[in-house]
C-alpha cells in the first residue's frame, strides 16, 4: 500500500477508536443516569433499605458513605502530610529513601481486596474491633495513603525553592517554613488530590466488605452522642456503604426491586463522584486565593 | 555577657520545632512502611500456613484443579488446586489488556498528536471520568449489559471470562491511556519534526518515531493496566459466574483469585484449612502485585539505557 | 583576552587592625565545595561594622557562594569549611543555633521572593513567629521597615494586597523590608537591584545608605557604578578567589592587581 493511503487509513482508524472510547463513556454515563435517576426521589434518599420487600431507600448507606469518608480523611490526611513532607523536604538521597518510595508504590498497587482482607485480619479479628466504621476507615486509609502522600509530595515540590530560602533566611525553622509558607502555597494541589482521592474512596467497596461490613445497622438521626450504639456518629457499628450496597444487592439481593434500587444507588454514587471530580479543581483554586491574599 | 551571643549558642523555639516536626514526619513515613511490611507479613504467615500447618502441597496448589480445601485428597492432603482461579485471573487480565491496548494507544495518539486544545481537554475528562466510575458500578453495568450481550452473541450463560474481560477492558482503558499519554508527551517534539521534515507521513512518524521512542512508557502503562485488572475484585466477581472449575473456554462460569476471596472469606472460620487456603490465594495476589512492580522498575531501567 | 592568565594566588587583601576598627564579621580560610566542585577558595575577609562592602566579579566567580555561606544558607547544599567569626563565635560550627544566627545575619536574595501572603503578613509573619504578637507593635514595625525600604508611600493604602501583585522592584524592596523587620545586625544582599529599573535601583541605594547607620551591609553587585556609589569597601572575586579587597575608591582608582584593573576598566574576559 502506498504511504499516503496507509496514512489516511491509520489516521482514520485512530479517530474511529477515539470516537468509540467517547461513545463508551457516553453510553456508560447515559445508561447509569437514565436508568437510575428516575428512581431517585427524596423518599429513596431518606428511608432505610429493605431486604425482602420493595420500596427500600438508601438513607443509612448514604450517611455511612459520607461519614466513612470523613473518618478516612481524618486519619489519612495527617499521615500523608507528614509522609509527604518527609519525602519532599527531609528525605536524604540514599537507598533507604528509594526503599521507602518503593514501599509506597507497592502499597498503591496492592489490590484493594488484599488491603481489605488485611484490615479484616488485623483490626476486625485480631484487635476485636468487629465489622465497624473505624475498621473500614483504617482499611480505606491504607488504600488512600500512597496516593495522597505522593500528591502531597508533588505539591510541595512544585513550590519554588526561593520560598524555602526566604523562610530559612528569616531564622524560621525548616518545619515552620514548610508548615506556614510552603504548605499554604501547595494547598491547591493538595486539595485537588484530596478531593480526587475522596471520589475514589467514596466508590470503593472491595476493601470494605470485610471491614465496615455488609449490614447497615439502624441509626437514630436524633442521637448525636458518638458513644451510643444507635448514634450516626458511633464508629464501632457495622456500616454498609453505597458501593457495598450495590454489590450486595447484585450478588445476593432478593428484594423484588433489586435492579431499580441498584440503578438508583449507582446513579447517586456516580453523581457524587462526578461532583467530587468537578469540585476538585474549583475548590483548589478558591482556597489558594483565600490563603494567599490574606485579607484579614 | 552579650545576650545575642548567648542566644546564638543555646537552643531555641526553632530548634524544638524542628525536632518535633522531623519526628512527626519520620513517624508518618515509618507508619506507612510498617503498614506495607505488616501486610506482607500477615498475609504471608496466613497464606503459608496452608502448606506448613495444613500440609497442602505447593505443587498441587499451583498445578492441580481440585479446589475443595475442606476435603482431603487420596494422599491425605487437603485439595487446594488453585489452578482454575489462577488461570481465570490470568485469562481475564490478558484478554482485557489485549482489548484495551489498541484503544488506549489510538486514543493516546489522537490526544497527543492530532487533537486540538479542546479535543485534548475533552479526552482528558473522558479518561478521568472512566477512572472515577466505581468498580461496583462497572460490575452492575456488566451484569445488566455485558452478560446479556455475551449470552446473546456468543452463547453460554453469559457469565464467564469473556464477560469479565469486557468489563475489565473498560476499567483498564483509562489507566493505560493516561500513562501512554504521559509517555508520548515526553517524546521530544523535534523527533517528530525531524521525521516529518524528511518527508515521512504522519502515520509513519507516529509509528516509527513517536511510538518507538515512547515504547518503555507504553509497556509500563500496559503492566499497570495488567496490575489493575489482576487485582480487581468486585466488578469481575459480579460477572464471572464464580465456579471454581477449570475454565473450559471463555463462556463458561469460572472464577478468579479475587472473586473466590471475596466470596469465601466470610464463609470460612479463621484458622481452618478452608480459610488458610483462601489466604494462600491472597498471597498469590500479593506476590503478583509485587512482580508487576518489579517489571515496571525493570522496564524503567532498561528504557533509560 | 584570556582570563586564565591571572595569577590567582597573587592577592591583595585589606587587613584591619581589630584594636582600631570594629569588625562585624570575619571569615578565615573559608572553602566551599559543591560536591567535588571546589567553588570558593581560601577566603579570609574582615567586614567593618556599619559599613557597606561590595563583592564584585564576573558571573560564576563565587560571590553568591561566599555570601550564602555567611549565614549558613549553604547548609545541605554545599560543604563549607573554615571559620566565620561573629561576636566572638565561629558560626560555621555545628553547635551554633543557625535559626538565631540568621535572625542576626539577614539576607536579601538575588531574585525577589516575597511570600504569597499579603504585604503586611510578609513583614509580620516572621516577627510574629519570633514572639511579637501585639497588634500596635506589629503595625509600627510594618510602617518603619517599609519606610526604611522606601516602599511605604507606595503601599501604605493597601497593605492587605497580595505581595505578588507588586512589581518586581517593589517586591524586592518588600523583601528588604521583611529582612529589616527582624532587626538584624548584618544584612547580606545578593544583587538586590539586578531586577530593578533605574529609579527603583536608586531608591534601594538610598535605602542602603540610610540603613548603614544601624546595619552592616554586604552586597553582591554587577553594577560597578553602584559599588562605587554606595560601598565603603570592595572585594573583587575571580574564579572562586578573592583577588583584591580594599577601600572602594582604591579599587576603582588604583587597583593593585591586573585582574582587578581589567575588570573595573571593562577590559576583562
Ligand atoms: N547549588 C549549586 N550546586 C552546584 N554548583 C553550584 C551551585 N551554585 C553555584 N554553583 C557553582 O559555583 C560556582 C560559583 O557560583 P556562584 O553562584 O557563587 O557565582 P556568582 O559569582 O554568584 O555568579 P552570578 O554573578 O552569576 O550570580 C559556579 O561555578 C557554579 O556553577
Ligand atoms: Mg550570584
Amino acid at each position: 500500500m502506498n504511504p499516503k493511503t496507509m496514512n489516511k487509513l491509520a489516521l482514520t482508524t485512530i479517530k474511529v477508536i477515539t470516537g468509540l472510547v467517547v461513545v463508551i463513556l457516553a453510553f456508560l454515563l447515559g445508561r447509569i443516569l437514565l436508568q437510575g435517576v428516575p428512581h431517585i426521589s427524596w423518599r429513596f434518599l431518606t428511608t432505610a433499605s429493605q431486604e425482602f420487600v420493595a420500596g427500600g431507600g438508601i438513607a443509612y448507606q448514604l450517611f455511612n458513605s459520607f461519614y466513612l469518608l470523613v473518618l478516612t480523611l481524618l486519619l489519612s490526611l495527617p499521615i500523608s502530610l507528614g509522609a509527604g513532607i518527609f519525602l519532599a523536604e527531609y528525605a536524604p538521597k540514599n537507598w533507604l529513601t528509594e526503599v521507602i518510595r518503593m514501599a509506597i508504590e507497592i502499597l498503591s498497587s496492592l489490590p484493594s481486596v488484599v488491603v481489605g482482607l488485611f484490615g479484616f485480619l488485623l483490626f476486625v479479628v485480631q484487635f476485636k474491633l468487629g465489622f465497624s466504621l473505624i475498621a473500614g476507615a483504617i482499611a480505606l486509609t491504607f488504600f488512600n495513603l500512597p496516593l495522597l502522600t505522593r500528591n502531597v509530595e508533588e505539591s510541595l515540590k512544585s513550590v519554588s525553592n526561593l520560598q524555602r530560602e526566604a523562610g530559612l533566611a528569616l531564622g524560621l525553622s525548616k518545619w515552620t517554613t514548610v508548615l506556614k509558607v510552603i504548605i499554604p502555597e501547595a494547598v491547591p494541589g493538595i486539595v485537588t488530590g484530596v478531593v480526587l482521592g475522596a471520589g475514589r474512596v467514596f466508590g470503593e467497596a472491595a476493601a470494605l466488605i470485610y471491614t465496615a461490613g455488609q449490614s447497615a445497622s439502624v441509626i437514630d438521626f436524633t442521637n448525636w452522642n458518638p458513644f451510643d450504639a444507635a448514634s450516626p456518629l458511633n464508629w464501632s457499628r457495622p456500616a454498609e456503604t453505597l458501593a457495598v450496597h450495590i454489590w450486595k444487592i447484585n450478588s445476593e439481593g432478593i428484594m423484588p426491586d433489586a435492579a431499580a434500587v441498584s440503578a438508583g444507588t449507582s446513579a447517586v454514587l456516580i453523581i457524587v463522584v462526578l461532583l467530587f471530580n468537578l469540585s476538585a479543581r474549583y475548590l483548589g483554586n478558591r482556597l489558594h486565593r483565600k490563603l494567599t491574599s490574606a485579607d484579614k | 555577657m552579650d545576650p545575642i551571643k548567648t542566644k546564638i549558642q543555646t537552643r531555641s523555639k526553632e530548634t524544638r520545632q524542628e525536632i518535633w516536626g522531623q519526628l512527626l514526619s519520620y513517624a508518618a513515613i515509618i507508619l506507612i512502611v510498617a503498614v506495607v511490611c505488616s501486610i506482607f507479613m500477615f498475609v504471608a504467615s496466613k497464606g503459608l500456613a496452608t502448606f506448613t500447618k495444613d500440609h497442602a502441597s505447593l505443587r498441587d496448589f499451583l498445578f492441580t484443579t481440585d479446589w475443595s480445601p475442606t476435603t482431603m485428597g487420596k494422599d491425605g492432603r487437603p485439595l487446594v488446586g488453585a489452578l482454575p482461579m489462577i488461570a481465570g485471573s490470568f485469562g481475564v487480565t490478558v484478554l482485557a489488556v489485549i482489548f484495551a491496548t489498541p484503544f488506549a494507544l489510538g486514543t493516546a495518539l489522537y490526544m497527543t498528536q492530532l487533537a486540538g486544545k479542546h479535543g485534548q481537554k475533552l479526552l482528558q475528562s473522558v479518561t478521568e471520568l472512566l477512572v472515577g466510575i466505581p468498580s461496583v458500578v462497572y460490575g452492575f453495568i456488566g451484569l445488566n449489559v455485558v452478560v446479556p450481550f455475551v449470552r446473546e452473541h456468543f452463547g453460554g450463560s453469559g457469565y464467564g471470562i469473556l464477560s469479565g474481560a469486557f468489563v475489565l477492558f473498560v476499567m483498564v482503558l483509562p489507566t493505560i491511556t493516561s500513562l501512554t499519554v504521559d509517555s508520548l508527551r515526553a517524546v521530544p517534539s523535534h523527533y517528530q519534526a525531524a521525521s516529518l521534515a524528511l518527508g515521512a507521513t504522519e502515520w509513519q512518524t507516529m509509528y516509527k518515531v513517536t511510538l518507538r521512542a515512547a515504547l518503555p512508557g507504553i509497556l509500563t502503562a500496559i503492566v499497570f493496566g495488567m496490575a489493575r485488572a489482576f487485582g480487581e475484585a468486585l466488578a469481575v466477581q459480579m460477572v464471572i459466574g464464580n465456579a471454581t472449575l477449570m475454565p473450559h473456554g471463555l463462556l463458561t462460569a469460572s472464577s478468579t483469585l479475587t472473586s473466590v476471596l471475596t466470596m469465601g472469606i466470610g464463609n470460612t472460620v479463621m484458622g481452618t484449612v478452608g480459610n488458610n487456603a483462601l489466604w494462600s490465594l491472597a498471597l498469590v495476589l500479593l506476590l503478583m502485585s509485587l512482580l508487576f512492580n518489579l517489571v515496571v522498575k525493570w522496564i524503567g531501567r532498561k528504557g533509560r539505557i | 583576552m584570556d582570563v586564565g592568565k591571572y595569577d590567582l594566588n597573587d592577592t591583595e587583601i585589606l587587613q584591619f587592625d581589630p584594636q582600631q576598627t570594629e569588625l562585624a564579621l570575619t571569615t578565615k580560610d573559608l572553602q566551599v565545595y559543591y560536591g567535588k566542585n571546589h567553588a570558593f577558595y581560601d577566603g579570609s575577609l574582615q567586614f567593618e561594622r556599619y559599613k557597606i562592602t561590595s563583592l564584585i566579579g564576573a558571573s560564576g566567580s563565587g560571590k553568591s557562594t561566599f555570601l550564602r555561606s555567611l549565614n549558613r544558607m549553604n547548609d545541605g547544599v554545599a560543604r563549607v569549611t573554615g571559620q566565620i567569626w561573629y561576636r566572638g563565635l565561629d558560626v560555621n560550627s555545628p553547635q551554633i543555633n543557625v535559626y538565631q544566627m540568621r535572625k542576626q545575619i539577614g539576607m536579601v536574595f538575588q531574585r525577589p521572593n516575597p511570600f504569597s501572603k499579603s504585604i503586611r503578613d510578609n513583614i509580620t509573619f516572621a516577627v510574629r513567629e519570633n514572639g511579637i504578637k501585639e497588634q500596635k507593635k506589629l503595625d509600627e514595625i510594618v510602617e518603619t521597615s517599609l519606610k526604611q525600604a522606601a516602599l511605604w508611600d507606595e503601599v501604605k493604602d493597601d497593605l492587605n494586597k497580595s505581595a505578588l501583585s507588586l512589581s518586581g522592584g517593589q517586591q524586592q524592596r518588600l523583601c528588604i523590608a521583611r529582612a529589616i523587620a527582624m532587626q538584624p545586625d548584618i544584612l547580606l544582599m545578593d544583587e538586590p537591584a539586578s531586577a530593578l529599573d533605574p529609579i527603583s535601583t536608586l531608591k534601594v541605594e538610598e535605602t542602603m545608605m540610610e540603613l548603614k547607620k544601624n546595619y552592616t551591609i554586604i552586597i553582591v553587585t554587577h553594577n560597578m557604578q553602584q559599588a562605587s556609589r554606595v560601598s565603603d569597601y570592595t572585594a573583587f572575586f575571580h574564579l572562586g578567589h578573592v583577588i583584591e579587597y580594599a577601600q572602594t575608591k582604591n579599587i576603582f582608582t588604583f587597583p593593585q592587581k591586573r585582574a582587578t584593573d581589567d575588570y573595573v576598566s571593562g577590559n576583562f574576559g
